[in-house]
């Protein structure tokens, strides 16, 4: 679905991306971790044509999208921090954004059902606390059942509950054959979501990895437990 | 575009600035039109002030806006829209917010008040003030990436435009006074919107006597017709170049 290859991208002397090569496959939820400015951000951002890199090709479907837009109807995307128009209502961000994609037969407002978000539709955006605004961001990347998603940091600033109701959605989602991009710091919450994590270091892909291979290597039960037995192992080497 | 531009005119127009920017500028030419007996008067009045104000407003709020927006114009961004459609978008959803507060501050009363001539060349310059200055403040938004500093900016580049270069101009006339240097007082003139502007307003209001020389000289360059055509003509470059040189940059931006 999507092919990355030789991408590198620097802003000013600072190179963030070096030599990125990846192949990522529907009907896949793949985690991208790493530590802070890792160049995990600016991946996303590249691929969706936010940030514009200096070398190498970004391809989804078999096209290359550099300085595309079109293939962005076939990408949601839920920012880890949204902040949209304040004088807009909740359900008129939800139209104006309906508005400015290609018109469909069907949306999907699974998540505003599951958010409760039916009740405050009539709010404004600026009175909205950060984690109501984040769920705005979660039905908007959802809305339009685009075949790729990108969520950066999905459950960062979501309550208990809206946080598993985002993730039966994914996982449902993901069933029926999308690519999920996740990135995420929590390691815990990944552990019955994902299918394949992709570790990032310094703009370097450190690992690529199913995740029952990932398990085989390390002899762990757990995700988070595999990761930290990978980086202490990389640390000793 | 139109949906975009449907958006952020539905966004500014529901902000308390711009209608406050609307009312003071009804109050401001409303109170002059009744202090002043004499309409050109009145209108000279106005000049100075619609020529400070209308440009300080615009830059300052066009550049705020345009930084407030950055989570906005990442969302739009990740759309399916083209960067010069977005970009194109936010410049006429603000010039027309603007200008719409303009005409309704000074447009109403000048109708009223002023004689025909004068008040549409006033309304035309004030208008078209209003695009220079916020394609100037979407040239800084796009280059300065930090907030605080592209505030900054706006407000050297308003004090330079509305006071500095008028300081200029006059050192230098009087440092050269002994050389012939009206014609280059006249392309210098071109460097300044306001004072293209000035120029224009004040010809037609025939008291460009009060210019000494150099104003009899404006007037047979400025005064004729192909010399307002000339000076309206730079002032929509002064439009278009730094709202294409944004252009440009926003294609290319990181965001």
């Amino acid at each position: 679905m999507i092919e990355i290859s030789g991408l590198q991208k620097s802003f000013g002397k600072l190179q963030v991306l070096h030599d990125i090569n990846l192949e990522l496959k529907s009907s896949s939820c793949i985690a991208l971790i790493g530590p802070n400015g890792c160049g995990k951000t600016t991946l996303i951002k590249s691929i969706l044509g936010m940030v514009i890199p200096q070398n190498g090709d970004i391809k989804i479907s078999g096209k290359s999208i550099i300085y595309q837009h079109k293939y962005r109807e076939l990408i949601g995307y839920m920012p880890q921090i949204g902040r949209y128009p304040g004088n807009l209502s909740i359900g008129q961000l939800i139209k104006m954004v309906r508005d400015l994609r290609p018109a469909r037969n069907e949306y999907d407002e699974e998540l505003i059902d599951a958010f409760r978000l039916s009740d405050i539709i009539d709010k404004k955006m600026s009175t909205l606390s950060g984690g109501t605004t984040q769920k705005v961001s979660a039905v908007l990347a959802f809305l339009f059942d685009p075949p790729i998603l990108i969520l950066d940091e999905p459950t960062a600033g979501l309550d208990p509950v809206s946080s598993e109701a985002l993730k039966v959605k994914i996982s449902k989602e993901v069933e029926k054959g999308k690519l999920v991009v996740i990135t995420s710091h929590i390691l815990s919450e990944l552990d019955d979501l994902v299918t394949s994590i992709i570790f990032m270091n310094e703009g370097r892909i450190a690992f690529n990895k199913t995740v029952s291979e990932l398990l085989q290597d390390t002899q762990e039960e757990k995700i988070s437990r595999a990761i930290v037995t990978i980086l202490t192992n990389q640390q000793q080497v | 575009m139109n949906r975009i531009i449907k958006y952020v005119l539905l966004d500014i127009i529901k902000n308390r600035l711009v209608l406050g920017y609307a009312l003071i500028l009804a109050l401001v030419s409303w109170s002059l039109f009744n202090l002043e007996d004499n309409s050109a008067k009145g209108v000279l009045s106005l000049t100075n002030i619609v020529l400070l104000i209308v440009p300080l407003v615009s830059i300052i709020f066009s550049t705020i806006y345009i930084y407030n927006a950055s989570e906005f114009i990442e969302l739009l961004v990740s759309q399916p829209l083209k960067r010069p459609q977005i970009w194109m978008g936010f410049f006429a959803g603000l010039t027309l917010a603007l200008m719409l507060a303009f005409l309704i501050g000074v447009g109403l009363p000048l109708l009223i008040y002023a004689d025909g001539g004068i008040a549409l060349i006033l309304l035309i310059t004030g208008l078209i003030i209003t695009g220079i200055f916020v394609a100037l403040a979407m040239l800084v938004a796009v280059l300065a990436r930090d907030k605080a500093r592209g505030i900054g900016l706006s407000i050297m580049v308003w004090l330079f435009f509305a006071l500095i270069f008028d300081g200029l101009m006059l050192l230098l006339l009087f440092q050269f006074s002994d050389y012939p240097i009206e014609k280059t007082m006249i392309g210098l003139t071109s460097l300044s919107p306001i004072d293209l502007a000035r120029i224009l307003i004040l010809l037609r209001l025939d008291v460009s006597a009060l210019m000494g020389f150099t104003g009899a000289l404006f007037k047979e360059f400025f005064g004729s017709e192909t010399g307002e055509w000339v000076a309206l003509m730079l002032m929509v470059l002064w439009i278009l170049i730094p709202f294409w040189i944004s252009l440009n940059r926003f294609k290319v931006k990181d965001l």
